[in-house]
């Protein structure tokens, strides 16, 4: 098959996945249904392996144009895909990942009044997710940017007679679009300066000086406000959080491993433009640095497993954004391969949790389910040594390879980063320990339904904790001697300075990485302490934390600050603006004039009869007589 | 004479509507408008083809004064054409499934006032126009009044007077033009060399005329209330039409005729549009009813299309044209879909609703798509036009875009708020029993829908219709 149709294909079966399960769906049995929703992302899978091995033997970028979407004066713009090395790996993730959790929806679902809709959504939000890595020009990455999002809140308020969780879809939807307006701007500087949006194009005119540096951190920061709303960062992240409210596997795929590294994905594709604006850069890595180590410490005070999980996702998306701050492009996206296996695990161990516990997600009504559900106590557990960052798991390699950046640039980035990694241990073994060991704490009738889950979602945990265990071979340190097969692969996106290419010196990258082992331990240490030696378990009612517990518990009232700084000034203004200006004072003036003319209408009242009707009659009549006119001066 | 069947089509269904009982009224009606509707695609096909015969039409109308009638179809006007032509029709199909009293009167004077858009659309004479601009103004009145809820009298009067006012003022630019020029043929008054005091006064008076017929801020109190009160078929003929022919007035009448007037006042006018969009944005956000909340979002749309028209940026007024289209497909979508609500339901409150989704899927699938168009989903048709508006105002003032553009944000905002409110959570009393759409219904929205993704994806006959007439009116507007 030629490239054009490959990619035609690889884009088009999740569309026509959700076409069918859309329009088809209630008539055909479920199972059907789920296999060819996953099928319909699995296979797309398969074919981009071919590009896959064209670019690993040194092939060239492909670049694809479909059509001319629309072109006016000097603007045009051109719909096409643009598959590089970055795009590829970023299609294997999304449709391997992908396949995996629709296969686990499969199970999980099962018993859901709206099977077929959830599939024909998960089948669309992957069309979209492949439109936004495989486009070749900013405003293609766009359809797909604003696509992910739509779905995501047609799957966060998924269960769309629970208003909170359209609430909860709403808000996503609506902070994701405070971005986007960034975005959008970020275009038009670009555009207007580089004549294109285009990737190749827009590199081209970049590196032949299009833009003076002051307009490229304009413009790249226009970009980064994106950036930070898609990928939950500070001051855009807490839609993320609150998007839980969607189903297990959702939170998998969109929530973790695919949609909220658009942000990434979006950074690392314009690397050009951002390493030509170090102000932006230095800002990325704050803002990384300051949402990784906040979400971490708010996590390790949360109860409900999927909030724990929500937060530490914003934290590792924070170092993923401190490595693009540092220039580190292939580490941050070394970050978001491991992360994407890891986090996927946990959700959809927390997924299997769940459904055993038939919907509970608070931590403190559950424990001792290790012996319940072996299979997902080992693979979660698996999956929390790799996010831990404990050797040899794939965590381990990523993050140790971030904060190694991180401190060539900058300790004190280094630090917090650290400081939020060691953190990170901690609340993933709270949850361990909260969940899987000591005594069940939920109701009889409860621990009475617990059980393993079915093969089809217990292969995708299998499939995940073997990646999570040797993801690290993507990149292994360079100390080990070995290749370090995204560096190399990826080496051709970045386009100037970016990685740097001078390493620690061996002991210093060793003693590194001591630290964050020993910090690690320590922390998982000091998680077993509290939980499990001392049996502690977290106050039941929210109300009970005190001083720094109740802050971070309470996620440091960042909501409360945005309602009261925000959203309700808005809705005053709305209705001041109605009842007030609107009705009273713009109206009133207009109902003035219309009294002032009455008056004087008064006066020459002598002169007319005063009725409408009969003003509305002579002008028709007036319009006739002259169209009559007309019609009887026609020659 | 091809342009004048135009006038002449409508016209005849009108009688016939009107002559035949009230029990045919609704078919011949979408007879009609079907009939025009594609007698206007063939236009547009020979148009593009390069056959441009007879779609020009001028006649001596009076010696002294001396005032022609001239019809002429160009790009420009040919949309608007197309625009009118399939909204009428639509718009008659939404009313099948309505019980309505004396239905050949509502339905003749819709189809008089389709055949007075198409009027407005292809003159090109002042008085021309003017006569049409006005003619517009009777049918809607009557139907707004006779056809709306209770307390329409005084409302559809004020709607009635404030537009009067501003038609008044019309006529006298004309007239002061005409004393100028002698003549108001509109090859005359393009390159016209008036003074700026003249240009002045012209400008105002036309600016009126449209500022009240679009709605713009401040001149928009009538709108809300109109809206509101008129029936559904009398809503989406003002707002998917009739509130083109301000817009169009803009780009056909002021900005070629007074170019350093317009110099002069465009930074007010960018300004005013701005602060609509946000105006109108913000109101919408609290209201609970859905036809006034739908009023308010077009207040907002249509302030953004002024000040795109206003940047004078080729990609500005392309993109006008496209979100007149593409505002002209939702709008009438959105007060359909609330027009369904309300026969459902017999309410617009959103207090009094909730859960449709869960009965009624189909409904809930258009409405959404309506929805996501109205807020400019990429791959929808008011994207497009969102984008190179939104881009032209950002090349004339980056932060007034940066303004312009929180509409993206405000109407996901109040679209999102409504549909929540209106489709989901759970069903109550008033929603229990809603039934999806019957078989006309689906036949109005389906052209809709179709119009959103296709528009969306591929807007290009659009642009290569109108773009060498927009060069034109820039390159006149160009001091």
């Amino acid at each position: 098959m030629a490239s054009q149709s490959i990619f035609l294909t690889v884009v088009g079966l999740p569309l026509l996945g959700f076409l069918f399960n859309g329009l088809l769906g209630k008539k055909i049995p479920k199972t059907l249904l789920g296999a060819i929703a996953t099928a319909a992302v699995a296979i797309p899978f398969f074919l981009i392996l071919g590009t896959f091995v064209h670019l690993l033997k040194g092939g060239a970028p492909m670049e694809v144009t479909l059509y001319n979407w629309f072109t006016v004066g000097n603007f045009s713009v051109d719909l096409g895909f643009y598959i590089d090395q970055l795009s590829v790996l970023m299609v294997m993730l999304v449709t391997g990942i992908g396949s995996l959790i629709h296969l686990y929806s499969i199970g999980y679902m099962q018993e859901d009044e709206h099977y077929s809709t959830y599939f024909s959504y998960l089948n669309l939000f992957v069309f979209f997710m492949l439109v936004l890595v495989m486009a070749d020009s900013y405003l293609g990455m766009y359809i797909g940017w604003e696509g992910v999002a739509l779905t995501s809140y047609f799957l966060v308020g998924f269960w769309f007679k629970n208003n909170d969780f359209s609430d909860a879809g709403k808000k996503a939807f609506i902070m994701n679009r405070v971005g986007d307006l960034g975005f959008l701007i970020g275009m038009f500087f670009i555009f207007y300066y580089t004549g294109s949006l285009q990737f190749t194009e827009v590199n081209k005119a970049l590196s032949l000086g299009a833009m003076v540096p002051a307009l490229t951190t304009v413009a790249s920061l226009f970009l980064f406000l994106g950036a930070t709303s898609k990928s939950a960062q500070i001051p855009l992240f807490t839609w993320l959080p609150d998007a839980m409210a969607g189903p297990t596997p959702v939170s998998a795929l969109i929530h973790a491993a695919t949609m909220v590294t658009a942000g990434i994905y979006m950074v690392f594709r314009s690397n050009l433009l951002f390493s030509l604006s170090p102000d932006t850069l230095q800002i990325i890595a704050i803002v990384g640095t300051a949402t990784a180590l906040y979400a971490a410490i708010v996590g390790t005070a949360q109860n409900d497993i999927k909030k724990v999980l929500a937060y530490s996702t914003v934290s590792q998306l924070g170092l993923m954004f401190l490595a693009l701050g540092v220039g580190a492009y292939i580490t941050a996206f070394f970050h978001v391969l491991t992360h994407a296996f890891f986090k996927a695990l946990l959700f959809l161990g927390s997924g299997s949790v769940i459904h055993a516990m038939g919907g509970e997600q608070d931590m403190r009504k559950m424990g001792g389910l290790k012996k319940y559900m072996p299979l997902t106590y080992v693979t979660f557990l698996i999956g929390s040594l790799a996010i831990s960052g404990i050797p040899p798991f794939a965590g381990f390699f990523s993050k140790d390879e971030i904060l190694a950046m991180a401190f060539q640039q900058n300790k004190i980035l280094w630090a917090l980063g650290l400081g939020a990694s060691i953190l990170t241990a901690f609340y993933m073994f709270r949850i361990i320990f909260l969940t899987f060991s000591g005594d069940f704490k939920g109701s009889e009738e409860q621990k009475s339904h617990l059980h393993e889950s079915p093969a089809s979602m217990t292969i995708p945990l299998v499939v995940l904790a073997v990646l999570s265990t040797i993801g690290g071979l993507l990149g292994l340190p360079h100390i080990f001697h070995a290749t370090h097969f995204l560096n190399e692969f990826l080496a051709p996106v970045v386009k100037q300075g970016g990685e740097t290419q001078e390493h620690l010196n061996a002991n210093t990258e060793l003693i590194l990485m001591a630290i964050a082992t020993v910090g690690g331990l320590l922390s998982i240490l000091a998680a077993y302490l509290i939980y499990i030696k001392n049996s502690k378990v977290p106050p039941v009612t929210d109300t009970a934390y005190q001083g720094i517990a109740k802050l971070a518990n309470r996620k440091f009232y960042i909501d409360e600050i945005y309602d009261t700084l925000i959203v309700r000034p808005v809705q005053w203004t709305s209705d001041l603006l109605f009842k007030a200006v609107d009705n009273v004072i713009v109206d009133g003036v207009v109902q003035l004039v219309g009294r002032l003319s009455l008056i004087l209408g008064d006066i020459l009242r002598s002169l007319q009869t005063g009725y409408t009707a009969f003003y509305i009659f002579a002008m028709v009549m007036s319009i006739c007589f002259i169209l009559g006119y007309y019609l009887i001066g026609i020659r | 004479m091809i342009a004048i069947t135009l006038l002449i089509l409508p016209f005849i269904g009108a009688l016939l509507t009107v002559l035949l009982s009230d029990s045919f009224a609704k078919k011949m009606a979408l007879t009609s408008t079907l009939i025009t509707f594609i007698f206007t695609m063939k236009i547009y096909f020979d148009f593009t083809g390069g056959n441009v015969d007879g779609l020009v039409y001028d006649a001596q109308w009076l010696q002294e004064p001396n005032l022609s009638f001239v019809l002429k179809i160009d790009g420009l006007s040919m949309l608007m054409l197309i625009l009118t032509n399939l909204l009428s029709m639509v718009i008659v199909l939404s009313g099948a499934g309505a019980t309505q009293k004396n239905t050949k009167a509502l339905y003749g004077l819709i189809l008089l006032m389709q055949a007075a858009m198409n009027g407005n659309f292809m003159a090109f004479e002042g008085f021309t126009f003017y006569v049409f601009w006005e003619l517009t103004l009777i049918p809607i009145y009557f139907i707004a009044l006779l056809w709306g809820t209770d307390y329409t009298r005084k409302i559809t009067f004020k709607f009635f007077l404030y537009t009067l006012v501003g038609s008044f003022f019309m006529m006298i630019s004309f007239i002061i033009l005409y004393l100028v020029a002698g003549s108001l043929r509109l090859e005359n008054l393009y390159g016209l060399s008036l003074t700026g005091i003249a240009q002045s006064l012209i400008i105002l008076g036309f600016f009126l005329a449209f500022a009240i017929k679009i709605p713009l801020v401040p001149l928009h109190t009538w709108q809300a209330e109109t809206y509101t009160a008129a029936p559904t078929q009398g809503t989406m003929l003002l707002s998917a039409i009739m509130l083109k022919m301000g817009l169009y007035g803009f780009m056909r009448w002021l900005l070629p005729v007074l170019p350093f007037a317009v110099a002069q006042v465009t930074p007010i006018i960018m300004v005013l549009g701005i602060v609509g969009v946000v105006y109108g944005a913000v109101i919408a956000v609290q209201q609970n009813n859905l036809k006034r909340l739908f009023a308010f979002s077009s207040l907002s749309h249509v302030g953004l299309i002024t000040a795109g028209i206003f940047s004078l940026k080729l990609i500005g007024l392309t993109g006008a044209t496209v979100q007149m289209f593409a505002h002209a497909v939702n709008v009438a979508g959105l007060f359909f879909a609330a027009e369904i609500i309300r026969r459902r339901t017999g309410t617009l409150d959103l207090n009094a609703l909730g859960g449709i989704r869960s009965v009624a899927p189909w409904f809930s699938t258009y409405f959404f798509i309506l929805v996501i168009a109205s807020f400019g989903l990429p791959s929808t048709n008011a994207f497009v036009g969102e984008f190179m508006l939104i881009f032209a105002i950002w090349q004339y003032n980056a932060f007034l875009a940066i303004i312009a553009g929180l509409t993206i944000i405000f109407a996901a905002v109040y679209l999102l708020r409504m549909y929540q409110r209106a489709m989901l959570g759970n069903t109550n009393t008033v929603t229990a029993k809603f039934t999806d759409l019957t078989l006309s219904e689906h036949l109005t929205f389906l052209p809709l829908v179709v119009l959103v993704f296709a528009m969306g994806l591929y807007p290009k006959p659009i642009i290569h219709l109108v773009e060498p007439i927009v060069n034109q009116i820039i390159h006149l507007a160009a001091i």
